[in-house]
């Protein structure tokens, strides 16, 4: 049984950049502790020297040309955004003294 | 004379095309259609009456002045709202991309206006696709067209319902552990998840990028393969798109399935599936080898470690793709923000709801250092034994038929989240890890009515087996040609 401890969630949420309320924290402890425990018929099968696998094709990488094309105007691009001024996308303070905007 | 909403999307393109049939008309009595009866089913989270219309208006006037619109000429399609449509709100039935209008089209919703489709609107869909029963939409639940007590399916359970209750007959999902197969078989219509890369999935919002794939619902199995034909290729923006020609699906609905080797598994049917399901699938195969099939017993010993790799696998990409709902340049940002990272936090704990959640914890988990191989690690070599299951049986046979899901349609309410909702997909999501395409199409009913659905699985790439023999079937049944009474 793998049991998920609370310690060990707050650290995945923390993570996972996801605030969760306490009684989310209660559900997904027994959720994980659940699901993880049937994970774990994964480990009775033998996988030594098994490759894994990655891509469900077998292909190399495609390159195109370095060549100049159209794209997206700026726009355009900074139309859904919460907060944008002077052509940039504007975001809380990164330090949480709260210098600059 | 057939109502617009019995018509086939063949019938359509053929009748636009040849001047019988006008697609302004066929749009504007689907779109009442949809006023009429989807409040109560819940198939479309929105319609774009304005931008279908003006489609339809454009199709007519090509054909008037002697212009061939293209091979879906005037057909009403709906989308799943995972595909990016430019300048109509697209938010994958989530909150935190709710008021989202995207500033560019999908390859396949380009692909589809290119061939003179008619695009009614956003169909309802579980949460970024994360689902089996359409009831983690974060905006409405949607029902099952048989029985509005029951689930469509998911995650593309709009897209089924709406196929099902002749609101549109072609409709686009997607497919990363059984999406499209799962609610095509609820519902009673056709759904093909293509081979992984047959289609690009530029413009599809992404879930599981090794796993993901966009593929048509429809009544018929031919309604289904003209809409392949027009959505899969090679796109130079998807670098896992395939670069093979497309072969005539349709023309392929048309063969027999005279000595073509059916496999049946033991893991996929036989141990976990009893009752009218499996009455329903053994009839279904019973009667393709009276056509001139022949049935051959196969082995996919791994089948049982599909659903935990699987809900490891798709849960560790997710928890990578969703990273990008950060509240910066799209989508939600919450109020709560004394600085970056606070913001970030509280944006997707309010935007994201409880599923989504719970598979972004459960791949952090798996992808996080000390666990990676251990779990990660570990189911994508159980992914390496799936495939080289499937290998073995393709030198046997030419496709492996099973049931598509263990029981039919469910009620409301019935199933808890987690384990026992994921249980829904244990015979789809083989198919997925292993690249390969796979089809659903009904083949019988439950004493209730409820429809069961015969998924087909085939090597990468033989899409046109599937569609053979769909077509032989349909030829020789009649499930598909049942509409639900509720609502007709």
């Amino acid at each position: 049984m793998t049991t998920v401890s609370r310690d060990e969630l707050r650290e995945l949420a923390r993570l996972a950049r996801l605030q969760l309320t306490d009684d989310e924290l209660d559900g997904l402890q027994s959720d994980l502790t659940d699901i993880l425990d049937h994970m774990n018929a994964l480990r009775e099968l033998d996988t030594t020297g098994v490759e894994p696998m990655t891509h469900a094709m077998d292909m190399g990488q495609r390159l195109r040309d370095g060549s100049v094309a159209e794209s997206l105007p700026r726009d355009e691009a900074l139309a859904a955004a919460p907060r944008t001024d002077d052509g940039s996308f504007v975001v809380p303070a990164i330090l949480p003294s709260g210098e600059g905007s | 004379v057939s109502e617009a909403h019995q018509l086939g999307a063949c019938e359509i393109a053929d009748g636009v095309r040849g001047g019988t049939l006008r697609a302004q008309e066929l749009c504007r009595a689907l779109i009442e259609r949809i006023a009429r009866i989807d409040g109560e089913l819940g198939s479309f989270l929105r319609v774009d009456e304005e931008g279908a219309m003006a489609q339809a208006r454009a199709v007519d006037e090509a054909v008037a002045g002697g212009a061939d619109p293209g091979p879906l000429a005037g057909v009403p399609v709906g989308l799943k709202d995972l595909l990016v449509t430019k300048g109509l709100e697209t938010t994958a039935a989530s909150r935190i991309l709710r008021g989202w209008i995207p500033p560019y089209d999908g390859t396949v919703v380009g692909k589809l206006r290119g061939a003179g489709a008619v695009l009614l609107g956003k169909l309802n869909m579980d949460e970024f696709a994360m689902g089996s029963s359409n009831e983690h939409s974060s905006v409405k639940p949607c029902a099952n067209p048989w029985d509005l007590a029951r689930v469509p399916g998911g995650s593309s359970g709009g897209s089924a319902a709406a196929v099902a209750a002749g609101l549109c007959p072609i409709a686009l999902g997607t497919d990363t552990g059984g999406s499209i197969r799962q609610p095509a078989s609820f519902c009673g219509t056709v759904g093909i998840k293509p081979t992984y890369g047959r289609v690009s999935r530029y413009g599809l919002i992404a879930f599981a990028s090794s796993l993901d794939q966009i593929g048509p619902l429809a009544r018929s199995a031919e309604d289904a393969a003209l809409a392949l034909e027009v959505i899969a290729g090679v796109d130079p923006k998807d670098a896992t798109s395939i670069d093979a020609p497309v072969p005539a699906y349709r023309a392929a609905c048309a063969g027999d399935v005279k000595g073509l080797r059916i496999g049946i598994a033991e893991e996929m049917g036989g141990d976990v599936v009893a009752g009218p399901v499996a009455d329903a699938v053994a009839g279904a195969i019973t009667e393709l080898e009276r056509a001139g099939a022949e049935v051959v017993r196969v082995s996919l010993p791994h089948t049982r470690y599909a659903l935990p790799a699987y809900y490891l696998i798709a849960p560790a990409e997710a928890s990578s793709n969703l990273a990008r709902y950060d509240g910066v340049r799209y989508g939600h940002r919450s109020e709560h923000q004394a600085d970056l990272v606070e913001m970030y936090e509280a944006s997707r704990g309010e935007g994201f709801g409880p599923e989504v959640k719970r598979r972004i914890m459960l791949g952090t988990f798996a992808l996080r250092a000390g666990y990676y191989d251990a779990y990660y690690k570990k189911a994508q070599q159980v992914r390496t034994l799936i495939r080289q299951d499937f290998e073995r049986a393709f030198e046997k046979v030419d496709l492996i038929a099973s049931p598509t899901s263990p029981t039919v349609a469910f009620e409301a309410g019935a199933r808890k989240d987690g384990m026992e909702m994921y249980q829904a997909d244990i015979f789809t999501l083989s198919c997925n890890l292993a690249g390969l395409p796979g089809m659903s199409l009904p083949c019988g009913a439950d004493p209730d009515g409820m429809p069961v659905g015969l998924q087909l699985l085939a090597p990468a790439l033989g899409e046109e087996t599937l569609f053979r023999v769909a077509g032989a079937y349909q030829r020789l049944s009649d499930w598909h040609q049942r509409t639900p009474e509720a609502l007709s």
